[in-house]
């Protein structure tokens, strides 16, 4: 075809134990947005990088504008007309923007031309931004636009994201998506990587599907539902989590005035964080990353204590109080990081359970570790939450992330804790098991459970929670009832637009 | 091309033999560095392994030594072996070591000459003390303001020797020794003497003491979650603090442990097999029992294995300087061949090898 501008052809790439991609073979048209449609470790990442030149692939060959193009490294791949937007950026904090970009330029002209350029580009494509400005100051929005425009200096004809609208607001994804539409306007190709199915539907032309580093499909995803979509990705039906009818109860869990200064120089300080959850019910809490979801798990879970006063747990003030102790009193957590902060990497889910039910399952008596009790209790994780797995004697770090992930909120919930506060809980887990995961949780409310989910899914959030807040810079919205929410007033409560509505405190 | 990849998990096999591996190649270096030094590299390894136990003519004098020289290795090796599972470096057990026989040697000589049975004790508690204390500089140090212990407790291990230079011929000094340094002979004071228990054997309170160690040792990792507590700090500090460990008191813990226990092997050598307190009585055990913990695995069976095998190579070495004229100098370096070789074929505990053309990436 005359309007194809990447031509992929059976590009097939193994590692050790796993094949990452098997034969996968697409086109890319000119103008178009072509979205990159996979789970997890379905072989977006390898694929995308075998595109920009950072990894070679065993097999299989590419064609841009029909020439052959196999890039040894990104700078060749650069200079073809291909740009790649990270996931995870890679900016300087103390240098301005401009400097920034000039640092990945290959040959970056003066300074004051760069900066009309970048001013010129970002008024072009309606991405605000001001060259002058340092970029630990900016937001993650910001700094994705600064990456943008490193990208867009260089006159790409294609343009790869890679899971752009993780770290953006409703509103910000809305800007993007307007510059997303003008660059393809102008003819630039984009290869848009996301598992968010509407933002897809949304936005792209065509869908190429990946699932075990095979293709699937390619569809045109305005054409199928999400629903589809998602089957397609999994490769098989899935039960959607549904909640039972349950009554609420009452307070379990009461944060008044909790503040914490930033742990180290890259944290977030928690700002007066008021909150309350009654039994039966799930506070949903969203927000941007870095707006203080990991400090606040660490000041519930006990890793950091508190002033006195600010977290009472039925009642009882335990601000003061360690992890042990508030598990002891029915407080359990689920931290985002699974490999190093949940779970011990290089220990077996034996002694991964004994992490946290030590005590509350009687895993240890009088000091002394009960293995047989401790393997049972792995054994009675792995069987209730379908952990994959050879057995309880695996290290943590064999395990695929949603299986330990699995292992490690099955292990809390197993517990049959009173409160249960989640950062993450279905953070790069395929579809079925976040599903999984989620019906667990809303089961453990049924039963009378008062449950945290911090969560940077809003869709994972409306799905499951009873009510809403939103992190912002370390500060916690009023939260209100879901129901009454949608995705607008969500953004807008994430933007830290707190008083632009009239706060329905229900609690 | 030789590519290294990483294993899922750590595989058993491969621990359980790099030991094995480390030692067959540091005969083999050893035997080559032996032949450049002119002598017969065959009968250097057999001098070294094979004599100290079965010659016929010198075992009856060299066998005992294996568990004088083993013991105060092991006792030592065990505790610095708790700390290093929980990536606390005490590598300073030299000095604890040192300020554990001038304690527990100092507690006793104050009461000269009582032939009371409590003296003997009373000597190994201040002797566990003062390592302890000696050790509790770098533990408080970095649990208050964040200094690296391996600097603190190294730096301790020279401040200790010349504290033994100083009190040697000072503050415990002979009163009949003629003015020469050193301090009473505790082979002639029975109360305080650390004698053998079984003639011949050269098994002394000190070597009972390792063995317990290693059982105690054995138990607390294996079982007890205060060992569990200490390997999962050393694994995952950010998993432990989520499992409520307390940090700052597994630091205090893992090096009063290892102070102690490098205390005990100071008072037992002084009082047995040195006799005395002298300026050059603490012979590098402290520093030799970091490789005994490494080649031992960290595992408390495996240091009461390492430290029988350094024991050998520390009376071999002194047997093939007198038979085979090396230089004293050849053995260390053969002891500390061990610990690279060890080092180097560890990674392949974690990693394996995969033969396979060159990747871009």
């Amino acid at each position: 075809m005359a309007d194809t501008l990447l031509s992929i052809r059976g590009l097939t790439k193994a590692y050790p134990g796993v094949v990452a991609n098997d034969d996968v073979s697409f086109d890319i048209r000119k103008g178009e947005i072509h979205a990159l449609l996979g789970e997890n470790g379905a072989g977006k990442s390898t694929l995308v990088k075998m595109i920009y030149g950072l990894v070679a692939p065993d097999k299989g060959r590419m064609e841009l504008d029909g020439a052959g193009f196999a890039p040894a490294k990104p700078s060749e791949a650069r200079r073809s007309g291909v740009a790649m937007v990270f996931q995870h950026f890679s900016l300087f904090d103390a240098l301005d923007v401009a400097e920034n970009v000039a640092l990945g330029m290959e040959n970056p002209p003066k300074p004051r031309d760069l900066a009309r350029q970048i001013r010129e580009v970002s008024e072009t494509y309606g991405l605000p931004l001001d060259p002058g400005r340092t970029v630990g100051t900016l937001s993650a929005g910001e700094r994705q636009r600064v990456e943008i425009i490193r990208c867009l200096l260089q006159d790409p004809r294609l343009l790869i994201m890679d899971e752009p609208t993780s770290v953006l607001t409703p509103q910000e994804v809305e800007i993007l998506f307007e510059t997303l539409r003008k660059l393809k306007a102008e003819g630039t190709s984009i290869l848009y990587i996301s598992h968010k199915l509407e933002e897809i539907r949304a936005l792209c032309d065509h869908a190429t599907i990946l699932r075990l580093g095979k293709k699937v499909a390619t569809c045109t995803p305005s054409e199928v539902s999400a629903r589809e979509l998602a089957e397609m990705m999994v490769g098989a039906s899935f039960a959607t989590p549904e909640a039972r009818e349950h009554a609420r109860g009452e307070t379990l869990l009461r944060v008044e005035s909790l503040s914490l200064p930033a742990p180290g120089a890259f944290g977030t300080p928690l700002r007066e964080i008021a909150l309350t959850v009654h039994a039966g019910e799930v506070l949903g809490i969203g927000g941007v990353a870095g707006n203080g979801q990991d400090e606040l798990l660490a000041a519930l879970s006990g890793e950091r204590i508190s002033a006195p006063g600010t977290v009472a747990l039925k009642g009882v003030d335990v601000s003061r109080q360690g992890p042990e102790a508030r598990r002891d009193a029915g407080l359990l957590s689920g931290p985002e990081e699974r490999l190093g902060h949940a779970a011990a990497p290089d220990m077996s889910l034996i002694e991964n359970g004994i992490l946290t039910a030590a005590r509350r399952e009687g895993l240890v008596k009088s000091g002394f570790i009960n293995w047989g009790r401790s393997r049972q209790f792995a054994e009675d994780v792995i069987a209730h939450f379908d952990v994959r797995t050879p057995g309880p004697g695996t290290a943590a770090r064999a395990l695929s992330g949603g299986n330990l992930q699995k292992f490690v909120v099955g292990r809390e919930i197993l517990q049959k804790p009173d409160v249960l506060v989640l950062n993450q809980p279905t953070w790069g887990v395929d579809a079925a098991a976040a599903a999984a995961i989620r019906q667990a949780v809303l089961d453990l409310a049924a039963d009378g459970a008062a449950i945290v989910v911090i969560s940077q899914d809003l869709d994972e959030l409306m799905e499951i929670s009873d009510r809403f807040a939103a992190l912002n810079e370390g500060r916690l919205s009023p939260s209100r009832p879901v129901a009454e929410l949608d995705i607008e007033k969500i953004g807008l409560m994430m933007g830290g637009a707190h008083d632009m509505e009239v706060a329905h405190v229900d609690a | 091309m030789i590519t290294l990849e990483k294993r899922p998990q750590p595989s058993r096999l491969w621990t359980a033999v790099t030991p094995l591996i480390a030692v067959a190649l540091t005969m083999v270096m050893g035997g080559l560095l032996f032949a450049f030094l002119g002598a017969d590299p065959f009968e250097a390894i057999r001098t070294i392994f094979w004599d100290p136990i079965f010659n016929p003519q010198f075992a009856g004098f060299t066998r005992p030594q294996l568990l004088v020289k083993a013991g105060p290795l092991i006792l030592i090796a065990i505790g610095l072996s708790i700390g290093f599972r929980a990536g606390i470096w005490n590598i300073g057990a030299e000095g604890q070591y040192i300020m554990g026989a001038i304690c527990g040697a100092g507690a006793g000589l104050a009461l000269y000459p009582s032939e009371s049975p409590l003296i003997f004790p009373m000597m190994i508690i201040a002797g566990g003390l003062g390592g302890w204390a000696w050790a509790m500089i770098p533990a408080v140090l970095k649990t208050r303001f964040g200094t690296n212990e391996i600097l603190v407790s190294l730096m301790l291990v020279y401040v200790a020797e010349n504290i033994l230079a100083s009190v040697a011929s000072g503050l415990l000094r002979n009163p009949e020794g003629m003015g020469f340094p050193g301090s009473r002979n505790f082979k002639q004071w029975d109360a305080a003497h650390n004698a053998e228990i079984i003639t011949g054997t050269g098994m002394h309170w000190g070597v009972v003491f390792a063995f317990i160690a290693v059982i105690a040792a054995y138990v607390l990792m294996a079982r007890h979650i205060q060992g569990f507590n200490i390997r999962l700090t050393g694994e995952a500090p950010r998993a432990a603090r989520f499992s409520g460990v307390n940090p700052t008191r597994i630091v205090i813990l893992c090096l009063g442990i290892s102070g102690a226990l490098a205390g005990f092997a100071g008072l037992f050598e002084v009082t047995g097999p040195a006799g005395q307190i002298s300026i050059d009585f603490n012979s590098g055990y402290g520093f030799t029992a970091i490789i005994v913990a490494f080649l031992g695995r960290l595992n408390p069976v495996g240091i009461l294995l390492a430290g029988l095998l350094m024991a050998l190579t520390y009376i071999g070495g002194e047997l093939a300087q007198l038979m085979l004229g090396v230089p004293g100098a050849s053995i260390q370096l053969f002891q500390g061949m061990l610990l690279f070789f060890l080092l180097a074929t560890d990674v392949f505990t974690n990693y394996r090898l995969r033969f396979g053309r060159a990747e871009v990436a």
